[in-house]
């Protein structure tokens, strides 16, 4: 077993990229996720690991300064919250561009606009159907326990690397300010210079050597039919994605004849509202996707042969709940009950949410 | 005596440096980003370090400065440039890392980013190419325009009431404690690339010695944007630009 500690969802981010051999971290200060960056400044992993940390001047340099980084090969992070998000998309869609492997993690609070620094779950579509320009998608993971903020850290570079692809960790301010209990990994170390030459030699920006033709970083076709070829292969790699790398968990779904479908916060509220309905003698499961793109479709579309219903149950204004429609096809009603602007449900209210849409409905 | 018993190795006086390719620039007939190109060409060669330099291209005409110089590159959103150079130094200290932009896109779009990295000391080599005009999207104002300058978006000349005073950035750099070499060449005549070439080679050895941002101003032209013929243009610029835009060392520590 390794080592356990009490810690915060945003110090586990700091703590997790120093395990697992981070070589930077570029960041800019917004609520409710500075913790990231001051953990990292306290901690002083360069000491340690070498990892280089900066604050960066504004969450756009942050993020370029990760594509940077992210060109070398180098194992590459930002954190931010949805204000600072916003700002990033620019790069964002460079990256995704340019196929260059990258953690980025939202910790969401409620908007539009300044918002409030409260929790929420209103950038879905930004993080899921685009956010930035162009047809691009990025692998979004979603925890929900400070244990996934911990593991997600290490699993989205692990998918990062694999497609070559930026990887997102889609949390809220409740699990960034909550603290668990997390088991820690083992450190690991930083990639070397030659362990990256051998790994990512045909793209990564170390230097051009006799042996092969430079490599370029970049996003830019200028002649529409190698753009659209172009397009193809990050389609292609997105349909891969989708066929391989679906993560999910059902809860008391066995016999279930209703279903919430929800994620992060909301599903460990879910949880809750699952057992208080069960009481009430209200078969109810919770399906929780993990992974939000690619979204688990099929598992959802399955369980519309067992369910009389499904409650699609988000702190935001319904944004999930059209991808949970598109998985259901119209086989059985789908409804969205969510609370927003920096509100968080009660696992009572999600029940008579339950059974007034869905059952009563 | 045929042209084949001339050209021989012994009788060879200049070669183009393999670290430019040989593929055709895309740039138009007197336009200063090819003297530039090869001059920076030439010192990487010189100094032997193909292989450690790390180029970061803007956007602008010199987006495609990646088809032209044999190095590994990184492609920036418009103005971005020395927040990948910064994140490239400080991830691989051992390499050479430069940016190359134009006025637009560091002067206007880019300036928080170039302040920072300046005012960081980033241990990198700063390009920046003024023609007092966009040149990629069709001549449009640019922050460096001077007083009177008809452009695409000033058709009648930039009037400082409406668009304010062309901006003297790089002598703002100047002030900034990180930098420690700053200067404003040009290229329009033999003489001058000689002394440009002197530049670009202190500040990659600058950075090498880690002694914060090198930053090289060239005044360059832009004949389609001005709309002047090549030898024309090096005239205006002559007449116009390096009054506004003094040539020589500003900072050397």
């Amino acid at each position: 077993m390794g080592e356990l500690r009490l810690m915060k969802g945003n110090e586990v981010i700091a703590e997790a990229a120093i395990r697992v051999g981070v070589d930077g971290y570029f960041g800019y200060p917004i609520t409710p996720q500075s913790e990231v960056l001051e953990t990292l400044m306290a901690r002083q992993p360069w000491e340690e690991t070498g990892m280089v940390v900066l604050q960066a001047e504004s969450e756009v340099a942050a993020i370029n300064m990760v594509y940077g980084g992210a060109s070398c090969g180098k194992k590459v992070m930002t954190s931010s919250s949805s204000p600072g998000m916003s700002l990033k998309m620019e790069g964002v869609t460079y990256l995704a561009g340019a196929e260059l492997p990258c953690l980025l993690v939202n910790v969401v609070r409620g908007g539009p606009g300044l918002g409030t620094i409260q929790p929420a779950q209103s950038d879905y579509f930004q993080a899921v159907k685009g956010g930035g320009h162009g047809d691009y998608k990025l692998i979004v993971l979603a925890p929900n326990s400070v244990q996934e903020m911990h593991d997600f850290v290490g699993l989205g570079f692990d998918l990062s690397f694999k497609y070559l692809n930026p990887a997102m960790i889609l949390t809220d301010g409740m699990i960034g300010q909550m603290m668990e209990k997390v088991e820690l990994a083992d450190f690991k170390p930083r990639w070397t210079e030659e362990e990256i030459v051998k790994m990512s030699g045909s793209w990564a920006t170390t230097g051009k050597t006799a042996d092969r033709d430079r490599n370029i970083s970049t996003s830019l076709e200028l002649q529409s039919e190698k753009q659209e070829v172009f397009n193809h292969k990050l389609q292609a790699k997105y349909e891969s994605i989708q066929e391989n790398e679906v993560r999910y968990e059902k809860f008391m779904c066995d016999d279930a004849e209703y279903l919430f479908v929800a994620y992060g916060s909301s599903s460990r509220i879910c949880q809750k509202a699952v057992e208080i309905a069960r009481e009430k003698g209200i078969k109810v499961g919770l399906l929780r996707p993990i992974t939000l793109f690619p979204f688990p479709n099929k598992q959802i579309n399955e369980m519309a042969d067992q369910v009389k219903g499904i409650l699609s149950v988000e702190m935001s204004a319904g944004q999930m709940v059209e991808d949970v429609k598109l998985a259901v096809n119209c086989r059985v009603p789908v409804e969205h009950y969510g609370r927003f602007g920096g509100m968080i449900p009660s696992p009572d209210e999600i029940v008579e949410a339950l059974e007034q849409k869905i059952i009563g409905g | 005596m045929d042209v084949k018993d001339i050209i021989k190795p012994e009788n060879i006086a200049y070669k183009k440096t393999d670290v430019l390719t040989d593929n055709i620039m895309h740039y138009c007939p007197g336009c200063t980003h090819g003297v530039i190109h090869k001059t920076i060409a030439e010192v990487i060669e010189e100094m032997d370090i193909q292989d450690k330099t790390i180029g970061v291209s803007p956007v602008g005409c010199s987006v495609l400065a990646y088809n032209y110089l044999d190095i590994d590159w990184q492609q920036a959103a418009h103005g971005r440039a020395p927040a990948l150079a910064t994140a490239a130094k400080r991830l691989m200290p051992e390499k050479y890392v430069f940016t190359y932009q134009g006025d637009g896109d560091l002067a206007s779009i880019g300036t928080a980013e170039i302040m920072h990295a300046c005012n960081r000391g980033e241990n990198i080599v700063v390009f920046f190419v003024n023609n007092a005009i966009y040149g990629m999207t069709g001549g449009q104002m640019a922050p460096t325009t001077l007083v009177g300058q008809k452009t695409s978006t000033s058709p009648y000349g930039r009037d400082v009431e409406l668009n304010g005073h062309p901006l003297r950035i790089t002598e703002l750099i100047a002030q900034l404690p990180g930098t420690s070499y700053v200067t404003r060449q040009s290229a329009e005549t033999p003489g001058a690339v000689r002394k440009l070439k002197k530049a670009v080679r202190k500040a990659f050895e600058n950075t090498a010695q880690r002694k914060g941002t090198s930053f090289v101003e060239i005044v360059g032209t832009c004949a389609s944007g001005w709309k002047l013929s090549p030898v024309k243009s090096n005239e205006w610029m002559k007449e116009n630009m390096f009054p506004y835009y003094p040539l020589g060392v500003m900072k050397d520590e």
